[in-house]
Order: structure tokens, then sequence, then C-alpha cells
């Protein structure tokens, strides 16, 4: 992880203010405790601890933080929020800057994890309300060996696949079609997913 | 006691095991699970991610439906139940009598079921290590998931003791095991997951005991190429609470759900006469 100074940044005001519109509790309570950052199980991954994620929000750093690979390692635990002393809801942050990052076609530095994401999203719209995992795992997985042919990987999922298989927990066909599908395509519609 | 059930949709495929034992409890505790009818997905970690209004009105949905049927909604997915609280805090209460949305873990260990439990122990589950693991999501945030020891939860540690199992203090019940990265970043389960297995052991745990299907599959499915990776060999079956309640209250489906795992649990109850 880079160590970070703030010297010859450029505040702006945008994005904390779009950010207090946002949230129930203004990011901009923020005292720097660190309790986010201590407590994260995640950041041996990350590029940019909680804590400076909520820095160079409130410093309006949007460049920086669209680019990060933070928001797309998070694992969502929401450990951050449930312990931040001022109630920030430091996973939703994560949260609204990777939707941000999406739609202004930020190019992602975690491919795999949007990715996955959003063929989860597709799954669940092609399938008219519920997902298939099965359907899922077999688009992602021709995605990576797009990527990054690995056969290694390949044999190692196929015997993944088996296994699970032969335990009856891999569900050939697709999940049942729901009476309600119009509803979910409404849903989808609405929400432009 | 009728409750509406919301299953999720990998109890549907790759949970389909902990779909079995829950199935087979429920009765024996005189509960009677009556699915939600045309229930749809919950959009999980993806659509929280990526489109925050459909994250809240995929779940909006089952909420609606649950409240048409007017019974509590019990969930055995930690994050379809969360979610379906996210929704709940999001949308005004329009029934006269509220609709109650369960963890099934909370549900099950309620102090009735537990007095219920213990007086009718068939196989009692003597000299069995165990860690209760809780994983993230059906704890917190609190302010979502309304629980009142998101820290250190207990539920589970009670029931193991309720059905005679050794349920053993550890640090990491909460801590996350990462399982929404499972499929895109398998490098960082294998660090997250590792360091379970290794405090586990260090408590002196034999086996952990879930309540969230994703946490087991992520603990279960992995633990052939984390020991790959390590050379450490672990061997840490990963057991839903409703399997060793059934066990412990002798369902002949048992040693069935059991089967159906990756690490495969059955050597290590068979060594301690329990199966």
């Amino acid at each position: 992880m880079e160590s970070l100074t703030t010297e010859g940044l450029t505040p702006s005001t945008a994005l904390p203010a779009r950010l207090a519109a946002q949230f129930s509790v203004s990011p901009s309570v923020c005292y720097q405790c660190k309790k986010c950052s201590a407590g994260c199980p995640l950041t041996f991954a990350m590029d940019l601890l909680p804590d400076t994620v909520i820095r160079l929000a409130l410093l309006g750093q949007e460049e920086a933080l669209l680019r990060c690979r933070t928001i797309w390692v998070c694992a969502s635990c929401v450990t951050c929020t449930t312990r931040c002393p001022n109630g920030i809801d430091i996973a939703g942050v994560m949260d609204w800057l990777k939707e941000e990052a999406v739609r202004r076609g930020v190019a992602v530095p975690q491919p795999e994890v949007a990715t996955f994401h959003r063929y989860f999203l597709d799954s669940i719209r092609r399938g008219g309300g519920r997902l298939s995992e099965t359907a899922l795992m077999q688009r992602y997985t021709l995605f990576q060996l797009r990527r990054r042919p690995n056969l290694a990987e390949l044999v190692r999922q196929l015997k993944l696949g088996w296994e699970l298989f032969r335990r009856r927990r891999l569900r050939l066909w697709g999940p049942p079609a729901l009476k309600g599908r119009q509803d979910i395509r409404a849903i989808f519609e609405k929400a432009g997913a | 006691m009728q409750v509406s059930y919301y299953p999720g949709c990998s109890l549907e495929g790759t949970a389909a095991d902990y779909a079995a034992s829950i199935s087979a409890v429920a009765p024996l505790l005189g509960v009677e699970l009556l699915e939600l009818e045309d229930w749809n997905c919950c959009g999980a970690s993806a659509a929280h991610s990526l489109n925050h209004e459909l994250a809240l009105a995929l779940p909006g949905r089952n909420l609606t439906l649950a409240r048409k049927r007017g019974l509590d909604v019990v969930v055995p997915c930690a994050l379809c139940f969360n979610r379906l609280k996210a929704a709940e805090k999001e949308t005004a209460e329009p029934a006269a009598r509220p609709v109650r949305i369960w963890d099934l873990l909370d549900f099950l260990t309620q102090e009735t079921f537990l007095t219920q439990v213990s007086r009718r122990l068939v196989k009692p589950l003597t000299g069995l290590k165990a860690v209760a693991y809780y994983g993230c999501l059906s704890a917190r945030p609190p302010q979502i998931t309304d629980k009142p020891d998101w820290e250190n939860p207990t539920a589970m540690d009670r029931l193991l003791e309720a059905l005679g199992a050794e349920a053993l203090d550890w640090s990491y019940k909460t801590d996350c095991c990462g399982a929404g990265l499972a499929v895109a970043r398998p490098d960082i389960i294998d660090t997250l997951v590792g360091r379970l297995y290794d405090r586990a052991l260090a408590a002196g745990a034999e086996c952990f005991v879930v309540s969230c299907q994703m946490c087991q599959a992520n603990l279960d499915l992995t633990q052939s190429r984390i020991s790959e990776k390590t050379g450490m060999r672990y061997y840490l079956p990963v057991l839903y609470f409703t399997e060793l309640l059934g066990l412990a209250l002798g369902h002949p489906g048992a040693a069935g759900w059991l089967s159906r795992h990756l690490v495969d649990p059955r050597p290590l109850l068979a060594g301690k006469g329990l199966l």
C-alpha cells in the first residue's frame, strides 16, 4: 500500500456534497479515528485504506476514488459501518463509488469482480427472477478463459463442478419461471439495470 | 406453527444439502415451513454493488409477497436475510400486523425450541469440539439486522451446548470469509479462509458449525485448494447447525445430508460414535 499524503491535492466540494445528500449521516463527520481500517479484514488486498477513502471523498478526489482497487476488493462485510463511532455508512460509500465508477465507464482495476456482478444480475434478469448458479459460472468461466487462458484453472473448475454434480448440488436446468416475471422485468427496467 | 419460508437461490442449487436438512428438521420442532410463493432473487452483492435501486426493489417484491401472506418469514441465507431487512427499513409498514423477518438460526434457537431439543435428544453430540461460525450479514449492521449481539452472537453456541457438543470460544465468530469474492478473487479467499482454519485449530476445534450456505461453501469447497497451497492438510468439516440438530434428534436422513459435503464429516462423526 502506498503511503498517502493529502498535500498538493486540490479539494473540490462536489463529491462531499453529493455524499451528504445521499446518506443519512454525512461522511463529513469523520474524525479519522481509523477504526474502520483497524477492523477491516481485507486491508491486505487494498490500495487505499477505508479511512483514506473517506478522507479523499471529503476532499472531493473523485478520480482517485473511482479508479482505486479498494472499492472492488471490499467484501461488503460491513464491519467498518458497524463500528464507526460517528455512524458513517462506509461500506455504503464503497458501494456508491462502485456504482458511480461503472456508470461513468471508468476503467475498473478489478474487472473480474465487476464482470461477475454484472453477469449475476444478467442471470437474474434472463432467468425471469431467480439466479441460475450454473449458467452464471459457465459464462464467467468463459470470460476468464478469454482473458487469461489457463488450462489448470479450467480443469480445477470442471473437477469442482463434477464433485458438486455427483453430490446432487449442481442444478443443470434453469430456475422455474415466475408468475411475476413481468414484475421482475419492470423492476430491472425502472432501475436501468 | 406456520411461517413463510424464503429459501433463496443457492438452496435450490449448491446448497441443496442445507435445504434438505432444514425441511427435515423444522417439522421435528413443530414448525411448518410454507415456501413463499413466487419469491425472487434478492440481487445479493451484485445488486448492492452496482445498482442501489435494484438492491432494494428486488427484495422489496419479496417483502410485499410476505406481507400479503401475513406470516413471519424465516430466511436461512444471511445475505438474503440482510437484503430483506434492508428493504424493510426502506419501506413503510403497511400491514396492521407487522410481519417479522427472522434469520433461521435465531428462529430455531428461541428458548422454547432449545428446551424442546434438550428434552428430546436421541443422540447427544458428546465429545464433539466445534467452533460456531456466524459470518457477517446475519449480524451486521445492527441498524439493519436489529440484532442485539452483533459482535459476539451466542445463539449457535447455546444450541451446540443443548445438543451436548462442546462449543469452543474463539474470536473469529463474525470475521468475514469473503464469500462474495470467492469466484472473482479466489486468492483473497485463500488468505481469509486460511486464517479462519488456523484460528479454529488454535481454539481446539475439530469442525466448524455454520448457518450461512455461503460461509459453508467458502470454507468447504476451498479446503483442498488451501491445503495444497499451504501444505497444511487441513481436515475441518463444515457442518450446518440444522444437520447437527437432525443428527442429535435422531433423524434418519442425517448421514445423507452429511455425505454431500466436499470435506467429508462422516469420519469425524463416526470416530465419536455419532454415525
